[in-house]
């Protein structure tokens, strides 16, 4: 079975727009897909279906085997367990140190210390920033606080990582960086990646496979896609 | 152990967050102890009303005066009477010679007045002295004394027994409606202490959800964080409560301006005051932030 499966997805919010219509996809264990399309055309609402910030008012929504559509609250944070979102606005805590950043992720599952220690350094690497491990995240470049947050998506070693705009701040050369962490994690670690992106020069780039949203609907489904039409 | 684990970090982090927003923590320690130092000292009254009203409650007695008809037969008849009533407690009898003598010995002038009557002419009456258990019936238990056969009189003080028993009820009472409207005030500042340090965590509180943290694991802290607030509010009470009410007794060498209003011994009551106050700080701390847990941690 597929790793993430959308099943006549439908999202229409409470103000009357019709996010996603009809959404028919699915996606392989280790695949890289990027979503891509204009402002408003469903991008973000899509990638909130897949962590269940919200629900499809019609339609399911399977990730792993777990139905995410019909997720309790109680129990979201059993999704998020298997996977790791990285956003554009980087959301890490200012008043922690990198290390305690990533490390974050691992307290709230109650591991224990040396086995903490051990899978942060190991995201840290990944990532390329062992060495500013002791580094507060006001004293890292954009590209840099990125990675952190990148370390921190991947150190539960999800099977999905989910990024939202992740380059949508960072310059091109920057950008191309951060999209070489990614394509590495999911090289070496197999993780599955989902990118919803603006950026059409790393879409082109890339080659990878690309679905296409206009006005809610999944328009294109190519693989080794690009941006332009 | 990973329960165990998680708990220690829960209360780590209860700990971390009352320090980091040291003086908003500082603010509602000082209003819970300010609460909680009336809240003790309105139980120390409260203790020591209760001792006051059972130690008059003791001296409360009811006087018969038996007939001087009466055999002493009958006498006895009366006393035992008497002691087969529910509400009667001790009966104690006591001679009109008895009488006599103890008003002799008092003062000159009852010893002048008295030496003209000799054991036969007496004009006092024999008596019989009645406790009571319960003060609230004494009347009902005079009544029923009353009717027994060569009682002449039967005297208790009405009126201003059921007067001060009403006056001390009154007292208690307003006593525990304070207690309780300063222990709910005291919940409501908790409550919204724990709210804005919910507010301040909000950016954590929305990443913990995002990196897979249960719900209790983020709602647990703010729990022991208002435990540990309520309970850092008990301190200064206590103290003031232990050592003044102490200093206070020996000052007024146990008693209040008169030996008839006497203070309860702090040693009876100083562990009973320390208990209760921390019961209520803990328990109003808990209370107060799962109210704002509820209203405010929307997860």
């Amino acid at each position: 079975m597929e790793l993430i499966y959308f099943k006549n997805v439908y999202k229409q919010y409470k103000n009357g727009v019709n996010a996603l219509v009809d959404v028919n996809l699915a996606i392989e264990k280790g695949d890289f897909v990027f979503v891509i399309g204009a402002s408003g055309s469903g991008k973000s609402t899509l990638i909130k279906l897949l962590y269940r910030e919200e629900k499809p008012t019609r339609g399911d929504v399977y990730i792993g085997g777990i139905k995410v559509s019909k997720l309790r609250n109680r129990k979201v944070y059993k999704l998020r367990r298997k996977l790791g979102i990285v956003f554009q606005d980087y959301k890490l805590l200012p008043k922690k140190t990198v290390y305690e950043n990533v490390a974050f992720a691992l307290l709230v599952y109650g591991l224990k210390e040396t086995e903490i220690r051990k899978r942060v350094l190991k995201a840290l690497d990944q990532v390329g920033l062992k060495g500013k491990y002791r580094s507060y995240p006001d004293q890292l470049s954009g590209g840099e606080q990125q990675r952190v947050s990148i370390a921190r998506a991947i150190v539960n070693n999800p099977k999905v990582l989910i990024c939202d705009e992740p380059t949508g701040n960072l310059d091109p050369e920057t950008s191309k960086e951060i999209m070489d962490v990614i394509e590495s994690i999911n090289k070496e670690w197999g993780t599955t990646i989902i990118m919803a992106t603006h950026d059409k020069d790393i879409v082109n780039r890339m080659k990878k496979r690309v679905l296409l949203l206009d006005k809610g609907m999944l328009v294109s489904n190519k693989e080794k896609g690009g941006y332009s039409k | 152990m990973k329960p165990i684990r998680i708990f220690f970090r829960s209360i780590s982090e209860a700990f971390k967050s009352v320090f980091r927003n040291f003086s908003l923590s500082l603010a509602s320690i000082s209003c819970i102890s300010i609460t909680l130092i009336l809240v003790a000292v309105s139980v120390i009254l409260s203790y020591n009303v209760n001792s006051f009203t059972s130690d008059i409650e003791k001296d409360v007695t009811i006087v018969v005066f038996v007939d001087n008809t009466a055999t002493s037969e009958e006498s006895d008849l009366i006393g035992k009477t008497i002691n087969n009533i529910a509400n009667v407690t001790e009966v104690y009898f006591q001679s009109k010679q008895d009488i006599k003598a103890d008003m002799e010995a008092e003062s000159d002038t009852f010893e002048a007045i008295l030496k003209e009557y000799d054991a036969e002419t007496n004009p006092l009456q024999d008596t019989y002295l009645v406790k009571v258990s319960d003060i609230e019936k004494i009347g009902d238990t005079a009544k029923e004394i009353k009717k027994i056969e060569k009682v002449e009189l039967v005297k208790y003080g009405e009126g201003m027994v059921e007067e001060l028993v009403n006056i001390f009820d009154i007292v208690k009472n307003i006593t525990y409606i304070v207690v309780v409207a300063l222990i709910v005030v005291t919940a409501f500042l908790i409550s919204n202490t724990i709210k804005i340090t919910i507010q301040n965590r909000k950016r954590e509180i929305e990443i913990m959800r995002l990196v897979g943290a249960s719900n209790s694991y983020i709602k647990i802290p703010f729990f022991f964080e208002g435990i540990i607030l309520g309970f850092l509010g008990t301190v200064l009470p206590i103290l003031i409560c232990c050592f003044g009410y102490a200093y206070l007794y020996d000052i007024l060498g146990g008693k209040l301006f008169t030996e008839i209003i006497k203070l309860v011994n702090p040693d009876l009551i100083i562990y009973n005051i320390v208990l209760i106050t921390l019961l209520i700080g803990v328990v109003v701390g808990a209370l107060g932030s799962y109210r704002a847990v509820r209203r405010h941690l929307k997860i």
